[in-house]
């Protein structure tokens, strides 16, 4: 039974993934899948009926965060089933209805997608047995609803729309979620069963008005009511099945669910009854009132919605058992009457090509069937007897009557204003009935197709049942959902059409005859059928408000952004530098005590060759701008310098890694170098350097020797003081009998950190890939494409040949020789430094560069176009097959049950080789091996095709340069 | 050793901070590569300065840890360099491709008023 919840919840998340990806032009296969998703749901509820009807609740829990208190937690209670219900039931008829609705032409897929995974949502809302839970599918109703309300996105109302709901729901989500950490926190639980067990510690602990307030602010959003209602009339830019399904049983009804779902708990105060419902009458007077006097037909539909919710709202802010039934029984009816009104008013909508009820009129003689189901709903809507709307309104009309005692009327005088308001607007939504026809509908209406209107024919036959016979067709089930609810107070009632002459009876007539009369007042004197602003209130427009403050909030922000950013990038950077170099001075109070410098101890061939790095260092600083050929060269030699000191301190897989590296960078750069603009010095050009350079340049002088000297004295405090225990100890000692290899570094790179190095080499692909993909939309500045000055030449013979004629046969011929004749040794050595990596200095890295030095060496000799064709390395292949090794290699743990990476040394015996060991770190080395020369050679020859991409060509290349360019010539 | 090793890095650090506040995108490429050198010395000598010391265990007994070379802070630099490498190879292609598009190597794309 309770992996049925589980079922339940996922399957229309499910259903979503499949069909998003189904075709967009199919309609009927999107609905059946959509139906079906539902229907079994259906059948899963009805199921779980059985357990549920004798009052068990039903749970399902799975582990998640436990360390948090937070568990993945599914709880099905009568109340839960009722809404469980109405999602699928009204559900299930929307899809029906929406499959006849949605145009052809209308990205469908789309659509059912978004509709499946909002119904997903709201059961997860429904079903949630974890407060924390409920946030995030409560979230994600916003998100789908969203989505839905913007569907048509190329409308500019359906995107204000989504946006004004989604702003103004998920604000109110964010409200709830801090509403139930402290909640969960005076509970010491998120655990709904725990929750709903305290009410007696929340209500009395000091917190419980935030609680309730944030709590309140949360349903009050989603439920549109006073002040938050404003959202809601915006939301009917959506397509009308999204209206019919969002705005009458699910999306604002959750904010109605979380009310009586935390009704035990937060229920029963002055503060409860203050806010709820006072919040409840302002909306249900404002709604209703506001609904007679639109003229579409699905503005009026949306503020009687507002209206219907407030009066909910109000039921639930009484905080009696009674009002509780009203409040559950009336959230029942108005899903079934205001699902059908949608429905019927998007067939008027889809028929006429217009919901506008200053043009409507007459389209009963069209649409007689139509017609006839509208009536009969709206008039459940004004609470017509032997319509499921009296009964329940006639228990809201007794209710405020109650609250009042005998002396105070004030309650039951808003009831009964709201009846005389609901009746003239229900009278307002079905006088497009009536009258004589119109003859300037943009199109003829006429009777929708059958199964378009079965959806409203289902809703209307409910309406009847449960108006005519309330007994056998809904107590059972409202008395079960109020039973979860109140538990012991559940109050007795009984459903009947008949109780007498009473004070509700009264009230009752008196708003139907009220709604008569003010609707033929209305009609009369005030225009009602053109006119086109609500009295009194037109000028409170909660939309213009919110939009002026979205306007505001975003001045606002481009003026904090002007003032407090920039996009240039000196700025940001001489930030960064001032923090780098200010902060730690800042935060080191007081200085450091610094060991007297000793020279005694320093060979005086190290200190030499740092005079040679840091000369080259500073005179590469300071040529770098006007000749960066010899900036190029010096980095270079501080490179060299780096690399000795590497080895000089006995790390030789650095002092390799960094020599190679050096190598391609530097070959790297020369490529880059041609397409750089020339840069002459002043003197070159014969102008002044203006003061205020020199004083930015004095400026940045500053912040380089205060961070050098800074970083000098940081390196120099460390380098006197005696290192701590660190976990170095540990891989020294660990390497050979755990990791199977005697270079520590290497066996730390491929094992120990095994997953670092892999998500290492994972960046270097992507590097290389992005580079690629940069290269691909590379365009050069026009004075770059022309052959570079040193090879504009007259008279040597050399500028107009072709690299490998050069190499062929030209100059370079000695060294073409030569160095062909030496390919194969640098890959030996390459994978010579691969193979004892793991014992000696070496390694994947090492070798992956050396080899792709072997291969450039080629590239540099003979040019791009004969190296490729003679072997094409294909370069994007070796990343991917680098990558699938050493994942591969990871993943083999897994079949030793052992986690991600474990390694394995494998003793073999093998002829004339004897006992060898292989460590399955060989194979992720293998891996980095292969990855590396991969992104390395990519890089490389993606930069060097720059130079020979055919549209590229400079002007004026003599012929013989592009004969002997092609390959076959050669 | 220290005091040489020291003053090194220091030089390193503000030559590549000097570079890194200069307009010209070659210089700040330049500064860049000084100060991943400055870094990358720094971060190794972490592990203090170590004379024919190599962390590696070839002789039958296992070395004494306090008398070999820390292999951690190698292990961080020798990662650090070849993602030093694949950062240099972004930034170029960066620069050239922002010249290319912008017709400047001034590193806002624009040349500063005058």
């Amino acid at each position: 039974m309770p992996t049925l919840l589980l079922i339940l919840v996922l399957l229309p998340f499910v259903g979503s993934a499949v069909a998003a990806c189904m075709p967009s032009n199919a309609r009927n296969r999107e609905a059946i899948l959509a139906s079906v998703v539902t229907l079994s749901g259906l059948l899963v509820a009805v199921l779980l009926y059985l357990q549920v009807g004798n009052g068990e609740v039903v749970h399902y829990r799975a582990t998640w965060l436990s360390a948090y208190g937070v568990d993945f937690a599914l709880r099905m209670d009568g109340l839960a089933w009722v809404f469980v219900m109405m999602v699928l039931v009204i559900g299930l008829l929307v899809i029906l209805y929406a499959r006849y609705y949605m145009s052809p032409k209308d990205p469908v897929p789309r659509f059912f997608s978004f509709l499946l995974a909002f119904m997903g949502a709201m059961l997860g809302v429904v079903l949630s047995g974890n407060l924390i839970q409920l946030v995030v599918f409560w979230e994600l109703t916003s998100l789908t609803s969203f989505l839905l309300i913007g569907y048509w996105h190329h409308r500019i109302d359906a995107r204000r729309g989504a946006r004004m709901a989604f702003t103004v729901t998920a604000t109110g989500g964010l409200c709830l979620l801090s509403g139930v950490l402290i909640l969960g926190h005076i509970v010491g639980s998120y655990d709904l069963d725990a929750v709903l067990a305290a009410g007696d510690l929340v209500r009395a602990h000091p917190w419980y008005l935030a609680v309730l307030i944030f709590i309140a602010l949360g349903a009050l959003t989603k439920s549109a009511q006073f002040p938050f209602h404003f959202w809601l009339p915006h939301a009917m830019a959506a397509p009308t099945p999204v209206s019919a399904y969002l705005h009458s049983a699910t999306m604002v009804k959750a904010g109605i669910f979380l009310l009586m779902r935390l009704w035990p708990t937060l229920s029963g105060s002055q503060e409860w009854m203050w806010i709820i419902a006072g919040a409840g009458i302002c909306t249900m007077l404002l709604g209703s009132f506001t609904a007679i006097f639109q003229h579409d037909m699905k503005g009026l539909l949306a503020y009687s919605t507002i209206s219907h919710l407030g009066l909910i709202t109000l039921l639930l802010g009484l905080g009696t058992p009674l009002a509780m039934v009203a409040a559950v029984f009336h959230t029942f009816n108005h899903a079934i009457f205001k699902a059908s009104l949608f429905m019927a008013a998007g067939i008027i909508d889809h028929e006429c090509g217009t919901r506008d009820m200053r043009i409507l009129r007459g389209l009963y003689r069209q649409m007689p069937f139509t017609g006839t189901l509208a009536i009969v709903a709206s008039a459940a809507m004004a609470g017509v007897p032997l319509l499921n709307g009296f009964l329940s309104k006639e228990m809201f009309f007794a209710e405020t009557a109650l609250v009042g005692g005998t002396e105070d009327w004030s309650m039951s005088i808003v009831a009964v204003m709201m009846g005389i308001f609901s009746v003239a607007y229900s009278l307002r939504f079905i006088s497009v009935f009536f009258g004589k026809p119109t003859q300037t509908l943009p199109k003829m209406p006429q009777e929708p197709p059958r199964w378009m209107r079965f959806p409203i024919e289902i809703l209307v036959v409910l309406c009847l049942v449960v108006g005519i016979a309330p007994g056998p067709s809904v107590d059972p089930t409202l008395k079960l959902a109020v039973a979860s609810v109140l538990g012991e107070r559940t109050p007795a009632f009984s459903l009947q059409i008949w109780h007498g002459f009473n004070v509700p009876l009264l009230k009752s007539v008196i708003a139907l005859l009220g709604g008569i009369t003010f609707y033929v007042l209305l009609r009369k004197y005030f225009a009602l059928a053109t006119r086109d602003k609500t009295p009194l209130l037109s000028r409170f427009n909660g939309a213009q408000a919110f939009e002026t403050t979205i306007l505001r909030l975003g001045v606002g922000a481009s003026w904090l952004v002007k003032w407090l950013s920039t996009q240039r990038l000196q700025p940001q950077m001489l930030l960064l530098m001032v923090a780098l170099v200010g902060i730690p001075l800042l935060l080191v109070q007081p200085l450091p005590k610094f060991a007297k410098p000793v020279i005694a101890g320093s060979d005086a061939l190290f200190a030499l060759m740092w005079l040679i790095g840091c000369a080259c260092a500073v005179a590469a600083a300071w040529q770098a701008k006007y000749h960066r050929l010899a900036a190029l060269m010096l980095v270079g030699g501080t490179g060299i310098v780096t690399s000795l000191t590497f080895l000089w301190l006995s790390a030789p897989d650095l002092a390799l890694t960094q020599l190679m590296v050096e190598t391609v960078t530097t070959v790297l750069i020369l490529l880059g170098l041609r397409w750089l603009p020339p840069r002459l010095t002043p003197r070159e050009l014969n102008i002044q350097v203006p003061h205020r350079v020199w004083l930015r340049r004095s400026r940045d002088m500053l912040v380089a020797v205060v961070g050098g000297i800074g970083m000098a004295a940081l390196s120099y405090a460390i380098l006197t003081r005696p290192a701590p225990q660190g976990i170095g100890d540990f891989f020294l000692l660990s390497a050979l009998s755990e990791g199977g290899g005697s270079n520590v570094v290497n066996v730390l790179l491929v094992d120990f950190r095994g997953f670092d190095t892999m998500g290492e080499i994972t960046v270097l692909a992507i590097v290389a890939l992005t580079v690629y993909a940069l290269l691909r939309r590379f365009r050069p500045a026009p004075e770059s494409m022309a052959i570079p000055v040193q090879r504009v030449n007259d008279v040597d013979p050399v500028a107009r040949q072709a690299p490998a004629q050069q190499a062929n046969s030209g100059y370079l011929l000695v060294s073409g020789v030569y160095l062909r004749f030496l390919l194969p040794f640098m890959i030996i050595v390459a994978v010579y430094f691969f193979l004892r990596g793991h014992n000696l200095p070496g390694g994947g890295f090492v070798a992956g560069l050396i080899f792709a030095v072997a291969i450039i060496v080629q590239y540099m000799l003979a040019g791009t176009v004969w190296v490729e064709s003679r072997f094409g390395l294909r370069t994007h292949l070796w990343i991917a097959y680098g990558l699938v090794i050493a994942c591969l290699t990871g993943l083999g743990a897994f079949l030793f049950g052992y986690p991600f990476l474990t390694s394995h040394t494998a003793r073999l015996h093998l002829p004339l080789l004897g006992e060898i060991h292989v460590p399955s770190a060989f194979f992720f080395d293998l891996g980095v091996f292969v990855t590396v020369v991969g992104t390395t050679m990519l890089i490389l020859v993606a930069l060097a095709h720059q130079s020979v991409r055919s549209h590229r060509l400079p002007q004026g290349v003599p012929p013989a340069t592009q004969i002997a360019s092609a390959p076959e010539t050669i | 050793m220290e005091l040489v090793m020291a003053l090194a890095i220091g030089i390193l650090f503000g030559s590549g901070i000097w570079l890194i506040l200069r307009p010209r995108s070659f210089q700040v490429l330049t500064g860049l590569l000084l100060m991943s050198y400055a870094v990358n010395l720094f971060i190794f000598t972490m592990g203090r300065l170590w004379i024919d010391r190599p962390p590696l265990t070839l002789g039958a007994h296992l070395p004494d840890p306090a008398t070999v070379a820390d292999p951690l802070p190698q292990a961080l630099v020798l990662t650090a360099i070849v993602i030093g490498f694949a950062t240099t190879a972004l930034y170029l292609v960066m620069m050239i491709g922002s010249r290319g598009l912008t017709g400047t190597d001034h590193v806002d794309g624009r040349e500063p008023d005058q």
